[in-house]
């Protein structure tokens, strides 16, 4: 999600996942906009109730894939016919079966790579970058859903993690 | 957690871990001060690391004459160690991607050690085709680039070359997808941390937050990721073997080659992950996290690996015999009973003899016996590339050049080195990072843990259907 400077927030922790995919539900028959939520782990059947679509990055690793097949393919073709048209072994020129084990791996290289790096571009995160979390234990134990006090007054939320049974409730600017 | 898990299903994870704990015990080795055990370790695989690395410095020197190979025997070696580590290389890309294509929940407790060992084992193994160039300083006509040499290209057609392809790719994509499962890892490392420490970790963690939509992605990439390694991993140890079997030397062009060295290099892996592993669980005390079931598990393994390498051991032979052709013939004779008859034999006793222990139960959960059994796997397996290799040439189709081989101190300095680079590696890698994958264990607590499923179970089955957020509908 993106990252806008000073943002208020504010957020409850949750103990566990099912308190939390609970919370999530009732957040969404109350009609209120959650900013964002974060896990320790990958939560199972939380991204339909956030209403995430479906990632598309396997459809650009289909196409970095693509591209991989066709610079193995295409290059080794012009490199044998056009650029330095030699014989090995009898064989013809443009020898397709050869071609096939490096025109395989280059798929898989480049379809490894451009997802890779396309993942790690489109979430923001990458070698030296900076992102304000809310909360160390995030990353450890605790389950955190996080309001935008813009959509959200503080009295609403403060009473939605109260019902919802958060185990602790704070505010942080990010 | 979508798929149910039977209750009869032993637990993965065992002694109750909460979370928190989880957290506490994979990730405090990294914070300690270095234990004894670790420092010893650690100053002799440098030691042999710089000696290794004196002995590679004087082949370059000296050149690949000061080698025992001869214009007969002129693979040897060299080429053997390098198919023996990238056997070794194996096993990670196979737990951390076709199990996960299986849902084998038992890969997350020795995934992220597997794949590290996976790196290292690859970046030993291609040490020796580079070295073995002979001039290394011109290793960069293997790369295929446009230049002022006329221009000239590498052969596109030479199964060496695509071994250069094979072997870079696998290195690749492994490194990015061991590394990709370690961010949010180390992100936790990052949160538990202070000062110039928690700066490093933020660096290595890539400012991980563990949003939901970021999460979302990991596991999309994750499953694509292994959804082309698996034939990736398939495909490395495939075109290994067609360095030897797309030649016209009789007992290497065969067509089981592919097959048979895919079959081989996972037992072998498994063998150096489960001796590595059983190390490694006892000194970090990591018992509740790869427990005797693990074991059980990768022992399955290297059952049917081992005992698919036998069946193919004996295909060889008897299509050798089939094949009415005589130079085939003559070189399954010959190592079986020529000059290395012992090498055989040892791998015959060592791959196809030895793992079929593991048909019984008791002995497959026995850690004394599988910790001994993996060393004499790994033993036999460098022995099958040996055969392959080395007793093959000797004996080629003129008499008058057949030769004998045995390696110099130089060749033996290497490989002992390539040992002090994977354990230096290894070494440091349980040193910095969680050596089991933390969020993954997390994330399989409550279909594997022991207070959830299995005999002692204490929390009530429903309790567990509540994960899959279908029951609880009926609350609001």
């Amino acid at each position: 999600m993106a990252q806008d400077n000073n943002r208020e927030v504010i957020y409850g922790l949750y103990d566990d996942e099912e308190d939390l995919l609970r919370a999530v539900k009732l957040a969404k028959t109350d009609h209120l906009d959650i900013y964002d939520v974060f896990s320790p782990f990958p939560v199972h059947g939380l991204d339909p109730l956030l209403g995430l679509e479906e990632s598309r990055l396997h459809q650009a690793g289909f196409i970095y894939g693509a591209l991989g097949t066709m610079t193995a393919f295409l290059g080794m073709s012009w490199i044998f016919t056009k650029d330095w048209p030699n014989i090995f072994g009898g064989k013809p020129y443009w020898s397709v079966p050869a071609f096939i084990p490096i025109t395989f791996e280059l798929t898989v290289l480049f379809a490894a790579i451009g997802m890779t790096v396309t993942f790690y571009v489109i979430n923001g995160l990458g070698p030296g970058v900076v992102n304000k979390h809310l909360d160390d234990r995030i990353t450890d134990d605790k389950f955190c859903i996080a309001f935008d006090k813009s959509s959200v007054s503080s009295e609403k939320a403060q009473a939605f993690f109260k019902s919802t049974g958060a185990s602790e409730v704070n505010s942080k600017t990010i | 957690m979508s798929a149910v898990v039977s209750s009869i299903r032993k637990p993965l994870i065992t002694g109750h871990k909460t979370y928190h704990q989880i957290t506490e015990d994979l990730i405090s080795p990294t914070e300690k001060t270095p234990t004894k055990e670790w420092v010893i370790g650690f100053v002799l695989s440098v030691a042999v690391l710089t000696y290794g690395v004196f002995c590679i410095l004087w082949t370059i020197w000296v050149g690949i004459g000061s080698w025992n190979l001869n214009r007969t025997i002129n693979w040897s070696w060299d080429i053997t160690n390098f198919v023996w580590w990238i056997g070794i290389g194996h096993a990670g890309t196979l737990i951390s991607a076709i199990l996960l294509l299986f849902r084998q929940k038992w890969r997350t407790g020795v995934n992220r050690a597997a794949e590290a060992m996976t790196i290292f084992a690859v970046m030993c193994a291609s040490l020796f085709p580079l070295i073995h160039m002979g001039r290394i300083w011109l290793a960069m006509f293997i790369l295929p680039y446009p230049n002022t040499r006329g221009p000239i290209w590498p052969n596109f057609n030479s199964p060496l070359l695509w071994d250069v392809f094979a072997i870079s790719t696998y290195l690749t994509v492994s490194l990015l997808f061991w590394y990709t499962g370690l961010v949010p890892d180390f992100a936790t490392v990052r949160d538990r941390a202070k000062g110039l420490r928690r700066k490093i970790y933020n660096t290595l963690s890539f400012g991980w937050t563990g949003s939901a939509k970021h999460w979302q992605r990991w596991e999309s990439l994750s499953l694509v990721l292994a959804g082309i390694s698996t034939p990736l991993v398939l495909s490395v140890h495939t075109i290994v073997s067609f360095d030897f079997a797309t030649s016209v030397i009789p007992g290497w062009h065969t067509t089981i080659f592919p097959p048979y060295f895919v079959a081989g290099a996972i037992f072998s892996g498994f063998a150096m992950v489960l001796t590595l592993m059983i190390i490694t669980r006892k000194l970090l005390h990591l018992e509740d996290y790869i427990t005797i079931e693990h074991i059980e598990s990768m022992n399955k393994v290297i059952l049917l690996t081992g005992t698919i390498v036998g069946v193919a051991y004996l295909t060889e032979l008897f299509i050798a015999w089939y094949s009415g052709y005589v130079y085939e013939q003559f070189a399954f004779f010959n190592r079986a009973l020529g000059p290395y008859w012992w090498s055989y034999f040892g791998m015959m006793f060592c791959n196809v003899i030895s793992p079929q222990f593991f048909w019984k139960k008791s002995w497959r959960r026995n850690i004394t016996l599988t910790f001994f059994l993996s060393i004499v796997v790994n033993i036999g397996m460098w022995f099958e590339r040996f055969v392959i290799i080395a007793t093959t040439l000797a004996r080629d189709y003129l008499p008058s050049s057949w030769s004998l081989y045995s390696p110099s101190w130089v060749e033996i300095g290497i490989y002992i080195g390539t040992f002090g680079l994977f354990f230096t590696c290894y070494l440091i890698f349980v040193r910095v990072a969680p050596v089991v994958a933390v969020a993954e264990i997390k994330a399989i607590l409550k279909s594997g843990g022991d207070q959830y499923v299995g005999e002692n179970a204490i929390h009530h089955h429903s309790h567990h259907e509540d994960n899959h957020g279908s029951s609880h509908n009926e609350h609001h």
